[in-house]
């Protein structure tokens, strides 16, 4: 498909003179580069509690971001009308970060490779209303079947679709057809007078509706959930202090995320704020551990065929058998570092200046069996789901909270634990890593990452991994 | 933004209101929002960024009798809003009936006619070489204080101008402005090989509300600095005292315990607990949303229930909780005027200006009172399971022994229950300051669990 026939040409009559007259216009103060992000996303959603259907909803956001940079500046304003005379506004408020005689932008535009991994059987709009109250009623009903135990549940569907088009004063242009899809089900259990214990579970990426007609259905992740709550009504306190941690495979992978991926972000070490600043080559992690950033997987929920700055995006090796090999770029810190964008510009909304963030950050699979691995420990901790994390990436510290846990004795999951928070530092946790199992899995797409208040999709993933010493904190010190 | 940009909305939101109840809606309530935001970034005393630009949007949710359907809008065109209302008609009719869905009571629906004083020409008025050379100032202030402060993740000065109108089928109309200005800086200071960075931030909703440049270019350098060459403690349990800055947080998450909605559906610790001793005596924790001036006042809630005063804890017993018309109506309650959404959907709950009443002890007094035991400055990712009130965080602050507060510590955790600490939340300091819509004084727990070596 041309340009001619893309979204924001045929429904909006936007031509490529009209996006070399509006970049001009940014450039009118002699900005070096400028950019235009045009963004029409329509949501949908659905919410079934006490197995009502409570909620149901849609909307439409519109709107246009025009970015100008000049060395380490950047000039950014948006309009939420599409009109000419709103667009060069929206320009000339960007274009006085500079302050000179205008650019010349390049005239022309040579439409960027992209991939093209997620495309779509069925559009969430051409979806009858009725089809997602299904998906939704379903969960409601396998999780209060699921066991006698369970007393609330609460199940919701989103979807969305979002059009962008992505034109650079350097002449690239781009435009993508974004999908997103994402069911929950949460459930409360308790035993008769006892203290109810949730359970969450949920899972999608960038699909449509039909892929939660197959394995992955509504009773798929209701069974988890109720599984989930009914687990925890065993549960023991945690207990605090360093210990051996074993990761299970999956969601756990948000590990990787806060302990490496935050600190790799190039804007942080373009400035030399993080941990992980002017370390490229040396060793960050034992020998074991191969982690890298991937876009451009089919179908995930951190995918993009070209991120949000207009670039393909790509596999990218964060560390390689244990040593530190590269940041993620996006334009800006690119051009600052005299590197080129991994592919790692990405921004909330149209509202929002692009940073470099992660996609699917996940480890490579290593050779031990994942049991042979639980039974090498004689006395620690096993984590299999996570509610979220944190980091400190200056101090390299960073935090994430099971939801999930067992203790490990002598060699086998004995009690689940109640919640507990793990801390560990970026540049050090990793070392301890002495065993990777061979079980590599991604999460069911169900991450947000948060960064400057920006929110946006992400995947994780790891394999079973057994870390030597990590500092578990619960409550039985 | 003026008067009749105010006018202009709320029409819009009373003709979308009535265009629902033509299309078949029993009834209808409208919300429409605007606002202008600006942003002027620092680094290393070079300007950085500078941000600038407008939005509205507008969200409708209709009643089919008792089937509700929502839908918004950033089309604010006669066409877009036609749009949006027919799609929420059209999506009422694929919910269920929900006995308990409706309007807030016409009684319940209302403004508050005193100035809350929200918004400050002044802000409007501010320009933008003024606004780089507060975040310049504060960044170089942090800059020149110390030898170990070598680096800066920047300084930003940002203001924002918002305009909210809201309008129902029950004779409900009614808008406001705000106004808010923040200037922030995150110092980063080395040691040893080691970095460490902290940060200070001040806003208001008047121009003159905010601290001087000066004040919080100094004030995140000390921050920054007292954070070095930290060590990690043993575990064990300990006194646990949360400063301003971290008991806001803590505070935070209590406002989810009292919410209205997790109260009903038995996904807080503190369900059935109306009227019962849930906490030390030394805790009052009060929810206004009617005090001038501050950011979590507005003339009415955000489905027009007019805001008020409301004791949540008093001494220890739990008087409400917090409530909207919804969740009154499922509890056999009446709403606190705590309805909150953004645009569309149906009203949430939250907060006004939440905070913990002000104790007779200072901060000082308090910390000479511990002979071992954590001061904490920073938590990262805080877990608090509402449910069950098990508790979570990662933390960093200064030990504190025999009464004195003395070297750093970081990468350690602190845990418990919240149930057992709001008991033991024995000691409350005098150090109420609002910055913001959750606010407290610095506080103590008599044991927490604090996991380290």
């Amino acid at each position: 498909m041309g340009f001619s026939q893309s979204f924001f040409a045929s429904r909006f009559g936007i031509t490529e003179r009209d996006l070399e007259s509006y970049l001009s216009e940014a450039l009118s103060a002699g900005g070096e580069y400028a950019d235009l992000y045009f963004e029409y996303l329509a949501t949908s959603s659905i919410g079934i509690d006490e197995g009502i259907v409570k909620s149901a909803s849609q909307g439409v956001e519109l709107g246009v971001g025009v970015r100008v940079l000049i060395g380490e500046r950047t000039g950014y304003a948006y309009s939420d009308d599409l009109s000419p005379d709103k667009i060069r506004k929206a320009a000339r408020v960007a274009a006085r970060i500079a302050k000179g005689p205008s650019s010349i932008v390049k005239t022309g535009f040579e439409e960027a490779r992209k991939h093209n991994l997620y495309p779509m059987l069925q559009s969430p709009h051409e979806t009858g209303l009725a089809e997602r109250v299904d998906l939704v009623k379903r969960a409601d009903s396998a999780a209060r079947a699921y066991d006698k135990r369970i007393f609330q549940v609460q199940a919701s569907y989103a979807d969305s679709v979002r059009e962008v088009l992505v034109a650079t004063s350097d002449g690239r242009l781009s435009f993508d057809r974004q999908p997103m899809a994402r069911l929950n089900v949460t459930v409360l259990a308790r035993e008769e007078g006892g203290v109810p214990q949730p359970g969450h579970a949920g899972g999608g990426g960038r699909v449509a509706l039909d892929f939660f007609l197959g394995e992955k259905s509504p009773e798929y992740f209701a069974r988890e959930a109720g599984r989930q709550a009914i687990v925890q009504l065993g549960a023991v306190e945690s207990p605090a202090g360093e210990m051996t941690v074993v990761l299970g495979p999956g969601w756990p992978g948000i590990l990787l995320h806060e302990a490496v991926g935050h600190g790799l972000e190039a804007d942080f070490n373009r400035k030399g704020v993080s941990a992980f600043s002017g370390r490229i080559g040396q060793q960050v992690a034992s020998p074991l551990c191969t982690v890298i950033d991937d876009g451009s997987i089919g179908s995930r929920r951190g995918s993009l065929n070209v991120d949000d700055e207009g670039t393909p995006t790509q596999r990218n090796v964060l560390i390689e058998n244990g040593v530190l090999r590269g940041y993620l770029q996006d334009q800006l810190a690119a051009r600052l570092m005299k590197s080129a964008s991994t592919g790692s510009g990405r921004r909330e909304s149209y509202q929002q200046i692009p940073m470099p963030r992660m996609t699917n950050t996940f480890m490579l699979a290593g050779e031990s069996d994942p049991g042979d691995i639980v039974r090498s420990v004689s006395r620690g901790v096993y984590c299999s789901a996570f509610g979220g994390g944190s980091v400190d990436i200056t101090s390299g510290n960073f935090v994430f909270s099971a939801t999930e846990s067992y203790l490990i004795e002598d060699g086998k999951l004995t009690r689940p634990l109640r919640g507990a928070s793990l801390i560990g530092n970026g540049p050090e946790a990793l070392k301890y890593v002495s065993m990777v199992g061979n079980d590599l899995k991604l999460d069911e797409g169900v991450g947000t990452c948060v960064k400057e208040g920006q929110n946006i999709p992400v995947g994780v993933g790891i394999p079973t991994v057994k870390i030597d010493r990590m500092t578990v904190g619960g409550t039985a010190a | 933004m003026n008067e009749p940009d105010l006018k202009q909305l709320e029409q819009i939101a009373s003709r979308a209101v009535a265009r629902a109840l033509d299309l078949g809606a029993t009834d209808a309530e409208c919300t429409l929002a605007e606002g202008e935001e600006f942003s002027a970034g620092v680094r290393m005393r070079e300007v950085e960024s500078l941000k600038q630009a407008g939005s509205r949007g507008a969200g409708i949710r209709v009643l089919a009798g008792r089937n509700t359907g929502s839908s918004r809008t950033s089309d604010l065109s006669e066409k877009g809003i036609e749009e949006m209302v027919r799609s929420a008609v059209d999506l009422a009719r694929v919910t269920t009936e929900d006995p308990h869905a409706g309007l807030p009571d016409p009684a319940d629906l209302g403004a508050i006619q005193a100035d809350l004083k929200l918004y400050d020409d002044a802000i409007e008025a501010m320009e933008t070489d003024w606004k780089i050379a507060q975040a310049r100032l504060a960044e170089e202030t942090a800059l020149s204080a110390d030898p170990r402060i070598s680096n800066s993740e920047g300084a930003s000065f940002d203001s924002y101008l918002g305009v909210r109108a809201f309008g129902n089928s029950r004779g409900f109309i009614g808008s406001y402005r705000t106004s808010s200005c923040g200037l922030s800086v995150v110092p980063v200071a080395k040691s040893n090989g080691h970095m460490e960075r902290d940060y200070w931030h001040t806003a208001s909703r008047r121009a003159s509300g905010i601290e001087s440049a000066e004040e919080v270019g100094r004030r995140a350098a000390a921050r920054t600095l007292r954070r070095l060459d930290a060590r990690k403690v043993a575990t064990q349990k300990a006194p646990v005292i949360f400063e301003p800055r971290t008991a806001r947080a803590l505070l935070g998450d209590l406002t989810d315990a009292v919410n209205g909605s997790a109260i009903y559906k038995h996904a807080s610790f503190l369900t059935g607990k109306l009227g019962e001793k849930i906490a030390s005596e030394a805790l009052t924790v009060i929810d206004d949303s009617t005090m001038p001036g501050l950011f979590g006042s507005t003339p009415f809630d955000d489905e027009g229930v007019t805001s008020r005063r409301t004791v949540v804890i008093d001494r220890g017993v739990l008087k409400s909780y917090l409530l909207n018309t919804y969740f009154a109506r499922k509890l056999g309650l009446k709403t606190t005027g705590n309805a909150a959404r953004g645009l569309s959907g149906n009203a949430g709950i939250g907060p006004g200006n939440f905070y913990i009443e002000a104790g007779e002890i200072t901060e000082g007094a308090m910390i000479a009172g511990v002979r071992q035991g954590l001061y904490v400055t920073e938590l990262i990712g805080a877990t608090a399971n509402n449910v069950t009130g098990d508790y979570s965080s990662g933390a960093a602050g200064l030990w504190i022994e025999n009464g004195e507060l003395t070297y750093a510590v970081s990468e350690i955790t602190i845990a418990g229950n919240l149930k057992q600490m709001l008991m033991d939340l024995n000691q409350v300091a005098s150090n109420l300051e609002f910055r913001g819509s959750i606010a407290s004084p610095t506080i103590m727990i008599q044991e927490m669990t604090i996991s380290g070596r």
